[in-house]
């Protein structure tokens, strides 16, 4: 029955047979091949590049315009004189650009779970932990230009660092991206249906923002609140904020970027774990 | 009952051999989505893998392309096992999901880079499968088309042209020509069949659609989550003494298979 005309066809699939492991630069293709697709869609969402970029802009225009007369800012570091309101909220809204980028990409990854792309990223051979990680890495890589872009238009309203100071702030910017993506990806594992992602946001982004040194110093909380102070420091987007300042202006803030590095690999570790894709399938099937 | 083994036929060893598989959607779920599911399929068989809606096609898929975990049992590619070897075997493996998972804001040709390097594929050869496949679908002129823009028709045929892509030795089908009218059908079907007869790639090809099947065809019956017949169509209408497949497949089970939504004929509302 299966003729050995048959057998000499499936013979010509020598690459295949027998099957053999995949080299080192599959690794690389496959995180080329990531990167590329979220590059595209992110240039594919137009909108998407111009909230992110009028978002901070509308604080840094409208909100910090008001505050400016009320809130003085005595100098503290790394700043070396007296700064105006702009120019201290400015690396929390950088900070805030990553916070919704990131929760973007998890979002993402919950509507590609849903629809069913996911299951395209899953049938890879290559290891699970490490796509996954790839998507980390190319999540924070498209929120880069995003980080520019604001920084560029926030020129003109007086945040001006110093010129070596955009090229410090490129690790602060990155290892702060991956660590809010890897908070996203973890709380997206959670998540059962596209719906209530709004909802979940809402009880994340929010109070990461709103708690940190992102809109005032720390001292201010601690004058307002002791309850608050103390929050906003454990909150790792305070970190993140605080490695993103020092970094504007060339300074290296050993606290915060301990603070970040430790709770990326917590994260990273805890999203990697949390991933499961059976979850999905098995709720749909129960129902 | 459980019929003749294709496989018995075919001296080669198998390509798939699926042993003693069982699966449960967790503990509250009263029944075994699979139970102890037994079959083989050789390269270059169009194998079929029929049963109704909720008879277990899914998620033996699922359990196939490690979708799934593997609770009892195990599955192996070129005798390779997928719970010890996953990542070989999940190179071996090409798959058109029942869902579209084709990404509707990017182009064919990206969506089949995004795929060609998710298999490690790169360079002057991506590029050259990228062509192969298309125009063995006959979508080259298409290549730069958004996915969007694309009938239902032609972005199945995208879609077989990425499982096709890292060159798998085995090709799962599930449902694939569901939501398509019966020319569309007819033409996947056609070029499936060719892809057998002219790559050697082994197919496991699910449906509920009989007409599908051919009277030589592997045919594994699954019925609520259990192998019920394992033999060529042809076989298990003799063996069953029915005319054809859909009164075997009563017999078989003593159901209505319409009833079950195994079959709907064109012009027959169910």
């Amino acid at each position: 029955m299966n003729s050995s005309p048959l057998r000499s066809a499936a013979s010509n699939c020598a690459q295949v047979l027998p099957l053999e492991r995949l080299p080192a630069s599959a690794y690389l293709q496959a995180f080329r091949g990531i990167l590329y697709r979220e590059l595209l869609r992110f240039v594919h969402q137009r909108s998407r590049f111009f909230s992110s970029l009028i978002r901070p802009l509308v604080w840094l225009a409208v909100f910090a315009a008001g505050f400016r007369a009320a809130l003085g800012i005595s100098i503290i570091e790394p700043y070396q004189t007296y700064i105006t309101y702009e120019v201290y909220i400015a690396p929390g809204l950088v900070a805030m650009v990553l916070l919704f980028n990131a929760m973007q990409s998890s979002l993402s990854m919950v509507y590609d779970r849903e629809m069913g792309g996911m299951r395209v990223l899953l049938m890879s051979p290559l290891p699970r932990s490490y796509l996954l990680l790839c998507k980390l890495l190319a999540s924070a890589l498209v929120s880069v230009p995003q980080v520019y872009a604001f920084l560029a238009v926030a020129w003109w309203f007086g945040v001006e660092p110093p010129p070596m100071g955009y090229l410090w702030l490129l690790p602060a910017i990155l290892s702060s991206a991956l660590l809010l993506g890897a908070l996203g990806l973890f709380i997206s594992t959670f998540i059962k249906q596209l719906e209530n992602f709004a909802g979940v946001m809402n009880f994340v982004i929010f109070p990461m923002f709103f708690i940190s040194s992102a809109l005032y110093p720390l001292w201010k909380m601690q004058e307002a609140s002791e309850l608050l102070y103390a929050l906003c420091r454990y909150n790792p987007f305070s970190h993140c904020v605080e490695l993103i300042r020092f970094a504007l202006y060339e300074r290296f803030n050993v606290d915060a970027a301990l603070v970040v590095g430790g709770c990326l690999l917590l994260f990273v570790a805890l999203a990697v774990i949390a991933f499961d894709p059976q979850r999905g399938l098995m709720r749909a099937k129960r129902g | 009952m459980n019929a003749f083994d294709p496989s018995a036929m075919v001296n080669d060893p198998p390509l798939l051999r699926v042993d003693g598989l069982s699966f449960r959607y967790g503990p509250d779920t009263p029944t075994d989505a699979l139970g102890s599911v037994d079959f083989s399929l050789h390269a270059g068989r169009f194998h079929a893998l029929l049963g109704p809606n909720g008879a277990g096609k899914s998620t033996l898929f699922g359990l196939i392309s490690r979708l799934l975990r593997i609770q009892q049992g195990d599955i192996r590619l070129n005798g390779l096992s997928l719970k010890q070897a996953p990542a070989r075997v999940l190179q071996g493996i090409g798959m058109v999901f029942q869902q579209s998972t084709l990404d509707l804001d990017l182009s064919v040709e990206d969506n089949l880079h995004y795929h060609a390097s998710l298999h490690g594929l790169g360079g002057k050869h991506r590029i050259a499968r990228i062509e192969t496949e298309l125009s063995r679908v006959e979508l080259l002129n298409r290549r730069g088309d958004k996915v969007r823009k694309l009938n239902g028709g032609h972005r199945r045929r995208v879609e077989i042209a990425r499982a096709l892509l890292h060159q798998p030795q085995l090709l799962l089908l599930d449902e694939a020509s569901v939501g398509l009218d019966s020319h569309t059908r007819t033409q996947i079907n056609r070029h499936i069949r060719r892809l057998c007869r002219d790559q050697g790639v082994g197919v496991l090809w699910a449906t509920h659609l009989i007409e599908e099947i051919q009277s030589g065809d592997p045919v594994t019956l699954l019925h609520r989550g259990r192998v019920i017949a394992n033999a060529d169509a042809e076989q298990i209408c003799r063996e069953t003494r029915c005319g054809t497949l859909l009164q075997a497949f009563e017999t078989l089970t003593s159901e209505s298979p319409l009833d079950q939504g195994l079959v709907r004929p064109q012009g027959l509302q169910p």
